[in-house]
């Protein structure tokens, strides 16, 4: 069977006799994002040719947010977008059909830019190893970087983070559920 | 979904999620490599044993684009016109381990039947006068996107509705939308027992186009389907012209928004005048982009999961 790639979503774990560790809270969300937006910045040397592609689900919303972050510290807008790789999973055949979402590139493409993945959990790295296949059908990035909120570690493939907002080790069995407001209501990263 | 042969089979979410991953494949026309890995791997059999421009091409780049393997098997010069009867031919193709069978046949009910037979998906492409689920998910599909939603819309159907499989399909799938539907037809052309199943399935019928055009909110010709007529149910195609084509004049009954389908192939000059074919209101071609994402959409929701898993 194959381990799950993401944070279980939260609606599927109802059990209440297990108890949630919160691990980050709306604040700590919001730090993190903000010292991720920083590094991005320093790194990128500005925000010229910066395109952050969020992952869907909860990598969209992520991208959106550091893009604002950006945004209000260099005074210009930063060219976001969204991709979705249920097309470019290596485990489409194992499941039931999974629900394919919107891939919406900015105005200026990937070509020749330097595209910041942003998705909330890094675990076995199939997303991610899904997301450059993705890429690669789309264009021709300069560079690509990857940012998470959280690094559970558990890594399946050789992939690493370059920016990741909290360290997280786990055990295989815990769950690393990420809320967001957008999505869910909240802003928290659990573990349980 | 193991299958799609009929609309009937699909529920009001099922449309929706067709029409929502058909959005998402929508994009991958305008991409620079028009490939997506889902179904890397499957192999697609097109069968089609009635001519078929649009349709066959369609499946077929919808199933080159996910990445499956497609065969094209049609009836002409196949071991079908060797007298090979169908269940032959299709258990043949299905025996070199074929996971998609896409079946066009002359028969009412060859689809399903085939689905009997063989373990592989089958998609119902055409049977004879009864269904073609994938043009009316198409035409719908397409509506919408001209129209917002179809929730209360009044959809005139108009033309040869005797023969005609899309209008069997377009029906139901336009009234599970919540679309409100009037066929029109002269009563040569007017399925016999209309008035019983009109009433069951909640859709108005008429003879006069004149008053049906100015009160719609989008029209759908239909194809004159000579192939098919084994007697004279018109005396001659001026007069259906006259009577029932979408003409210049009858043009100009219309909104300038309201939206013209046509199925295709059309007889120009006989169902639809050139100036209503090529309006700017027409949406013909817009039906064929919608086709191969609708086409790509059941495609991948019918092969890309595990065999036995429905749809999450």
């Amino acid at each position: 069977m194959p381990a799950p790639d993401k944070a279980d979503h939260p609606a599927r774990d109802t059990s209440p006799e297990r108890a949630d560790r919160t691990v980050l809270d709306a604040r700590d969300i919001s730090r993190a994002l903000t010292r991720i937006s920083h590094e991005l910045l320093e790194r990128n040397k500005g925000a010229t040719d910066l395109v952050l592609l969020g992952l869907h689900t909860r990598g969209v919303p992520l991208a959106r947010r550091i893009a604002e972050r950006i945004a209000a510290v260099e005074g210009t807008p930063v060219a976001v977008g969204e991709l979705d790789v249920t097309m470019y999973r290596d485990d489409l055949r194992s499941q039931p059909t999974r629900r394919a979402h919107k891939t919406a590139l900015p105005p200026g493409g990937i070509d020749r830019k330097v595209v910041v993945l942003v998705d909330d959990v890094l675990f076995s790295g199939r997303t991610i190893r899904a997301a450059l296949d993705a890429l690669a059908d789309l264009g021709r990035p300069s560079a690509v970087r990857l940012a998470v909120l959280v690094d559970r570690g558990h890594r399946e493939l050789p992939i690493r983070a370059d920016h990741v907002g909290k360290n997280l080790p786990s055990a295989l069995a815990e769950r690393v559920s990420v809320r967001l407001s957008e999505v869910d209501g909240t802003d928290e990263v659990t573990i349980s | 979904m193991k299958h799609l042969l009929s609309v009937d089979d699909l529920s009001r979410d099922d449309i929706d999620m067709l029409f929502a991953t058909a959005a998402d494949m929508h994009d991958v026309q305008n991409r620079e490599v028009k490939k997506l890995p889902a179904l890397r791997g499957r192999t697609v059999v097109n069968m089609f044993f009635e001519d078929s421009t649009r349709t066959r091409s369609s499946f077929e780049i919808a199933g080159k684009w996910l990445s499956a393997d497609v065969i094209n098997v049609s009836a002409k010069g196949s071991s079908a016109s060797k007298g090979e009867s169908l269940r032959d031919t299709v258990l043949t193709v299905c025996a070199m381990g074929v996971d998609g069978l896409v079946i066009r046949h002359p028969a009412s009910g060859a689809a399903l039947q085939v689905s009997e037979w063989v373990d592989a998906s089958v998609v119902n492409a055409g049977d004879g006068m009864h269904e073609h689920p994938t043009q009316a998910l198409l035409d719908a599909y397409t509506l919408q996107r001209r129209l917002g939603s179809l929730e209360g819309r009044h959809v005139a159907i108009i033309g040869d509705l005797t023969h005609s499989r899309v209008f069997r399909s377009n029906v139901q799938c336009l009234t599970k939308l919540g679309a409100r539907v009037t066929v029109v037809a002269p009563p040569t052309l007017m399925p016999s027992g209309i008035a019983a199943w009109s009433a069951a399935a909640g859709f108005e019928t008429s003879y006069d186009v004149d008053a049906v055009l100015p009160e719609a909110d989008a029209v759908m010709m239909l194809r004159v389907q000579r192939e098919r007529m084994s007697g004279a149910f018109f005396p001659s195609a001026r007069e259906y012209t006259v009577g029932y084509g979408l003409t210049r004049n009858r043009l100009a009954l219309l909104g300038p928004d309201v939206p013209i389908c046509h199925p295709g192939p059309m007889n120009r000059g006989l169902e639809i005048a050139a100036d209503a074919a090529d309006a700017a209101q027409s949406a013909v071609l817009e039906q064929v982009s919608s086709g191969l994402a609708i086409r790509m959409a059941v495609l991948y929701h019918l092969l890309a999961g595990e065999s036995e898993g429905g749809i999450a």
